[in-house]
């Protein structure tokens, strides 16, 4: 039994979240490749080949690869993944948009998302926003999973020595093209793999008060996240929205401010180890998961943590 | 040219989900059902695009039990034009749902299928993609905008780092995120009007595709509960807490 991973990058670096979805492999047990396609990709197969418990990279690299489109994507995967017992990639946004199509080529089904893995045919995964775990066993002869990289340790980025075999089949579907890309750029850790989140909701009241928000987490080499409140009202760009529909996070502490706690951004973030949540109404939900809680105006509460942080960091 | 929309008939989303105690599911008798918000989005898109004279017709359909007519109907409202109920009261998975799709994309050739990027039940966040595999179309998840623009559409995506757009040959599958639009609300003469719009069932055999369950749940448990913490009077508490007690600073 072999388990074909599907790295998750950007043509220059591996992304972390890789890591945890090769320990996800692991756990199910079997000789583990790493497939890395893309254009110009050499550096992340690199990158592969030396992560730990990996026996096997596959590099695939081609133009018709380098934005990750999905119409050429899966088809690559699809023909890759019949020789091997399960396909695995990340529940990143790349990963949700190719995956399926990979499943439909090989008329099986997808288990998105798992926080778990039971045994080689059985996994656990969230349902109704967290609200429910659901445990599924699949029939399928071919298991394609994307895994929610939170619910797995990464494995060590060094020290493995699995030999690079280059990977010739081009397949350009021709149905689809790039157009342009506008990525958020931030200095700060990423969202999903950050340690320390700073998350702002409704209560921020505007964009330009964000920029409380990021002293404290630059203080903190935390990532700043929000709320879809937040985004809805323009006070921050999607990609650094938490919940059901934005990213799932679980890092060590997670500082809630001026956020309610509805349930689609509990979603997200109820993970985490331990939960701060700083709101100036004592009856906001967000309490009721909160390891500490400080009912408080944020516009003085947050100021005063950022002097205090300088006081003990 | 026609539009394909799909929508689904989920738990409202405001509702707090209890898991049954028997473990095999979530309780859903007596519970507010809903057009998933996704598909919400997915019409209100639909709509647009026939008020912008692009689409000529916006046909909706959904899989499901008999009571999934409610929200064809709700659908039927908001502008759609037609709708097709697909009538089944057995489960109907991602990979299912993908091939009665295709079957309807077949018969009614629509030049855009959209679709929401999620359903609020089972989070799988797959059925458009499967569809647009089956159907051999191109695909613009996570839709934030989408322009066509003669045989081609634009799709802005909602991607990790940022936005990425993309250029699409029609015909296309298009799925929604929350931001593509703020759909609207439908107004009663517009619901009376929507009952004597036409609405076919054909059920899951006439359309011929195969829809077997791949994926067995053994059990649906409710997740481990968090428990309130403790409250901290200031500042200068919570900073002593987060290095001396939890130690996460």
């Amino acid at each position: 039994m072999s388990i074909l991973v599907i790295a998750d990058h950007d043509n220059k670096v591996l992304k972390p979240a890789t890591l945890n979805v090769v320990a996800a492999a692991q756990k199910i047990g079997g000789d583990v490749h790493v497939l890395v396609a893309g254009a110009d990709c050499g550096a992340v197969a690199e990158a592969a080949s030396k992560v730990a418990g990996v026996a096997k990279v596959l590099h695939a690299d081609n133009a018709a690869y380098g934005h990750f489109l999905a119409e050429n994507l899966g088809l690559l995967v699809a023909e890759m993944g019949k020789g091997y017992s399960h396909v695995l990639t990340s529940a990143g946004t790349t990963g949700k948009d190719f995956m399926p199509r990979v499943a439909a080529l090989l008329d099986v089904a997808q288990i998105s998302d798992i926080i778990r893995v039971d045994s080689a045919d059985t996994f656990v995964r969230p349902i109704y926003a967290g609200n429910a775990i659901a445990t599924v066993q699949s029939s399928d002869a071919i298991k394609v999973i994307t895994v929610r990289p939170t619910g797995f340790d990464p494995v060590a980025a060094e020290g493995g020595s699995a030999a690079v075999e280059s990977v010739g089949a081009a397949h350009d579907a021709g149905i689809s093209s790039f157009v342009k890309e506008e990525l958020a750029k931030s200095d700060r850790p990423e969202l999903t793999s950050a340690n320390i989140v700073v998350s702002g909701g409704r209560g921020m009241q505007n964009g330009d008060n964000f920029e409380m928000l990021y002293k404290v987490a630059d203080k903190l080499g935390a990532a700043v996240g929000a709320s879809r409140a937040a985004v809805d009202a323009g006070f921050v760009p999607n990609d650094m929205q938490v919940g059901q529909t934005g990213k799932i996070v679980a890092p060590q502490l997670y500082i809630a401010v001026g956020i309610s706690g509805a349930i689609q951004h509990l979603a997200g973030m109820s993970d985490s180890k331990v939960i701060v949540a700083i709101n100036k109404d004592e009856e906001a939900p967000i309490f009721q998961v909160a390891d500490y809680g400080l009912v408080a105006d944020l516009f003085e509460a947050v100021p005063q943590l950022e002097a205090e942080l300088d006081k003990v960091l | 040219m026609k539009v394909l929309v799909a929508v689904k008939r989920v738990i409202d989303y405001n509702v707090k989900v209890r898991v049954k105690p028997d473990n095999t599911g979530v309780d859903l008798t007596n519970v507010k059902m809903a057009m998933n918000p996704f598909c919400e989005i997915a019409v209100e898109e639909a709509v647009r695009l026939k008020e912008k004279g692009v689409a000529t017709e916006v046909v909706v359909v959904s899989i499901g039990p008999k009571a999934a007519q409610e929200q064809i109907r709700t659908a039927l409202a908001l502008g759609a034009d037609r709708g097709i109920h697909v009538e089944t009261d057995e489960e109907i998975q991602s990979l299912a749902a993908a091939k009665l799709l295709k079957a309807v994309v077949e018969k009614e050739q629509p030049k855009l299928v959209i679709l929401g990027k999620q359903s609020i039940d089972t989070d799988n966040n797959q059925t458009g993609q499967m569809l647009a595999a089956l159907c051999g179309y191109a695909q613009g998840t996570f839709a934030s905008e989408v322009v066509v623009e003669g045989d081609k559409v634009n799709v802005t995506r909602e991607i990790d780092g940022g936005l990425l757009t993309v250029a699409l040959n029609l015909p296309a599958i298009v799925t929604t995120d929350l931001r593509l639009n703020e759909p609207r609300y439908a107004s009663l003469p517009n619901i009376m009007k929507a009952k004597k719009k036409p609405l076919d069932t054909v059920t899951p055999a006439d359309l011929g595709a195969e829809i077997a369950p791949r994926l067995t749940t053994l059990k649906v448990e409710a997740p481990a509960q968090r428990q309130a913490g403790i409250k901290v009077g200031s500042v200068a508490e919570l900073v002593d807490k987060l290095k001396n007690e939890a130690k996460v600073i």
